[in-house]
């Protein structure tokens, strides 16, 4: 018997999964030689839709399976034969895309992929709740926080706080009445873990929670998901029912004395929730707005109450540190930054999906052997590491190996884990420009400097890349970095400058080019470029000018096409239109 | 004047009586009724929690997800994560309206599309990317996007 495991996640729905399931289950209603099983995304996104064939205990696995490739694919199954040219991953030998296995180590998102995230059985047979069972009946709640700090994990959302410390405040807070909560409001552009996690293994954070909730004595945990993630959501509301019924969760959790609710709370979009005083303000039903700590969550969180507020990645990780130790965690790592951490890979990367590495692997290693390269045979200009709070790594410094430190000492932070790569073709004053409009479309508006000080940036940045970049303008931008930072309550605004800060710190002479020269050299800067056809290689084939939507682009059928300057608005479609590469911009 | 029917609104607040901290929540299911949030039941949700409008009000406009007008029959989410930015989700969004004749945040006149821009959707690897109610389209060009939308306008034609 054959086991057909698809990878089943959201990436893997919007790139036909769903009608390739429908129609392996169409062929395959009556045929008793094979399974079929819905898992969750192992992390080749880039292949998408995936399907595990599983014979005699070895995996096989495919890659673009899209809809038109499943009759001959079940046909040649049947045969007891595998087409060779559609497996991207093999038992035996290694394939092209091996190399992005290889360098990975897989801890939080183990089980992503293999098991079934609605079955709750599976999740058991892959060893699920050993470690909460090992917790609540074998070890009181001191050792468990010994345990998760003798790991040394540190809080994956971003800010990197010892994970055990925290368990530790909160245990030692006076008061019966306590909460934890599990982040999952994964604001930052560029990153997906979070939902990859909850969408593949949410058995996985549900008992990392659990353990935390038993670690400080918590009754009640909430779950903090985006509303974009709606597969997300479905299957955490599942998988607690499930937990439930299994007495993982609820009340006498395995017949002890131990009891947590477990509840799912949609965000409703507001990316400043991220952070812990506003995910708690907007969990009581208000305004999601920061407020000063201390008092921390550990002692004054929800309704004032001590609450342990956690990422997803950092609950995911937890039943692994239970049940080998923190020990067998921490032998991964650097001095400082222990185990393996996630991220996501996209942008102009070959290979986009996610992956889970040891920390102290170097960026080069992710780009060059994991990623496999830059498209186009382009050279990697730089990495975006940590979203709006973070920066932009240039190539030359792909050779710092990844622990919190540093990759602090960049400029940047190691954030949640969304890495976004950039080819010659990305301008930096660009990219710092999107953050800061990110940032102040995000601001909270409680303090001035973020409020109105990331608006004033933007309008600079806005400026430069219309060309009209005034000489004083960095020094300005400077100044209003600094004045942020420093004016700024919450994690949003000390970190709003970053992107600013490193594109000026490594990419000065692009916004140089921009003041004095008028020029964007990525060419990407609307003001700064104009698109020109080709003479050689037009055709006079007239999509372009069927597709300019102001009438720009001129020309007689099978005659060369002429762009007027003056008319054309850059928008770029004639270029999107062109099958012949004909039309350039300078 | 006639008297406007807010029983939908009523049989969210009975599910979550009473219970603290559940604004956003019955908000959220109020709206998921009619694809906004209308003055009146607003109004009606202030009244049965025991909450001013006016902070309900406040909440409803800090937060992304909650609408106050109505929103079209399709409704196109534009990504411009970092991923999708870099890969010129800007292109994107100038299609679409183009396509359309309205701008992002309008509705058709014809109440059949509205088009918002989203911060990230989470499908990086499929960037750039849009949404049509809940199917995600990827690896899309300025010519592709406008190929998925006149085939939206064709399936609405036809019906």
């Amino acid at each position: 018997m054959k086991i057909l495991r698809v990878g089943y996640n959201s990436c893997g729905i919007a790139a036909g999964a769903e009608e390739t399931l429908g129609k392996l289950y169409d062929v395959l209603k009556d045929n008793k030689n094979f399974v079929i099983k819905k898992t969750g995304c192992n992390g080749m996104c880039y292949l998408e839709p995936v399907i595990d064939v599983i014979e005699n205990d070895k995996v096989y696995t495919y890659g673009y399976m899209t809809l038109d490739k499943v009759d001959k694919f079940i046909e040649t199954l049947e045969k007891g034969e595998h087409i060779d040219d559609w497996i991207v991953l093999h038992p035996d030998r290694a394939t092209t895309q091996s190399s992005y296995q290889d360098k990975q180590v897989k801890v939080a998102t183990k089980n992503i992929g293999a098991i079934d995230p609605e079955n709750i059985d599976d999740y058991i047979a892959a060893g699920g709740y050993s470690a909460l069972e090992k917790a609540v009946k074998t070890m009181d709640r001191q050792q468990v926080i010994e345990e998760v700090k003798a790991s040394g994990l540190r809080g994956r959302g971003g800010a990197g706080f010892s994970c055990g410390m925290k368990w530790q405040f909160a245990k030692d807070a006076p008061g019966d009445e306590k909460y934890v909560i599990c982040n999952g409001d994964e604001g930052d552009p560029g990153a997906f873990m979070d939902r990859s996690t909850l969408e593949g293994d949410p058995h996985g954070v549900i008992e990392g929670m659990t353990i935390a909730a038993y670690a400080v004595g918590a009754q009640t945990g909430f779950f903090y998901v985006r509303a974009e993630y709606p597969l997300a959501v479905k299957r955490l509301r599942l998988a607690i029912e499930q937990a439930e019924k299994k007495n993982f969760s609820g009340k006498n959790i395995l017949g002890t004395d131990f009891s947590v609710q477990l509840h799912v709370i949609e965000g409703a979009g507001a990316f400043v929730c991220g952070e812990e005083t506003a995910l708690i303000a907007s969990i009581e039903g208000k305004r999601g707005m920061p407020r000063t700590r201390p008092p921390f969550p550990a002692t004054h969180g929800i309704w004032g109450k001590p609450t342990n507020n956690n990422n997803v990645e950092t609950y995911a990780n937890i039943p692994y540190i239970l049940r080998e130790g923190g020990a067998a965690f921490s032998k991964y790592g650097t001095e400082t930054s222990k185990g393996t951490k996630v991220f996501a890979l996209a942008g102009k990367i070959n290979r986009g999906g996610m992956i889970e590495v040891p920390m102290g692997i170097t960026i080069n290693e992710i780009v060059n052997e994991i990623g496999g390269g830059i498209v186009n045979n382009g050279n990697c200009k730089a990495v975006q590491m940590g979203g709006p709070s973070g920066g932009c790594i240039p190539a030359h410094l792909h050779d710092t190996p990844i622990d919190y430190e540093k990759i602090m000492e960049t400029g940047a932070i190691v954030g949640s884990g969304g890495m976004v790569f950039m080819d010659h073709e990305t301008c930096m004053v660009d990219i710092a420009r999107y953050f800061l409009s990110f940032t102040v479309e995000e601001s909270c508006g409680k303090c001035t400097f973020c409020r109105v000080g990331t608006k004033r940036m933007l309008e600079i940045l806005e400026r430069i890349t219309a060309g009209k970049g005034q000489e004083d303008d960095i020094p300005k931008l400077r100044m209003l970095c600094e004045s942020i930072i420093k004016g700024s309550l919450c994690g949003l605004g000390q970190t709003a400058p970053n992107p600013v800060l490193t594109t000026l710190r490594y990419f000065l002479e692009e916004y140089e080019a921009h003041i004095r020269d008028h020029e964007c050299p990525a060419k990407k800067c609307k003001a700064l470029i104009s698109y020109h056809v080709v003479e050689e290689k037009c055709t006079g084939c007239t999509l372009c000018s069927k597709t300019c939507p102001v009438g720009a682009v001129t020309g007689e059928r099978k005659k060369l096409h002429y762009i007027n300057n003056a008319v054309c608005t850059r928008c770029g479609f004639c270029k999107d239109a062109c099958k012949f590469d004909a039309i350039v911009v300078e | 004047m006639e008297q406007q029917d807010l029983s939908y609104v009523d049989e969210v607040l009975d599910n979550f009586q009473g219970r603290k901290g559940t604004l956003i929540t019955v908000l959220q299911q109020v709206q998921a009724q009619k694809g906004y949030l209308e003055k009146e039941a607003l109004e009606r949700v202030a009244r049965r929690m025991g909450v001013p409008t006016a902070r309900i009000y406040g909440v409803v406009t800090f937060y992304a997800q909650f609408r106050l007008t109505p929103v079209g029959k399709n409704l196109i989410r534009v990504c411009h994560g970092t991923a999708c930015h870099v890969q010129n989700a800007d292109g994107l969004t100038e299609a679409s309206e183009g396509e359309l004749g309205i701008k992002t945040g309008e509705t058709t006149s014809d109440l059949l599309f509205t088009i918002e821009s989203v911060a990230c959707l989470g499908c990086c690897s499929l960037a750039p990317m849009i949404m049509v109610g809940d199917k995600v389209y990827g690896k899309l060009s300025t010519d592709k996007v406008r190929k998925v939308i006149r085939d939206y306008k064709k399936k609405e034609a036809a019906q």
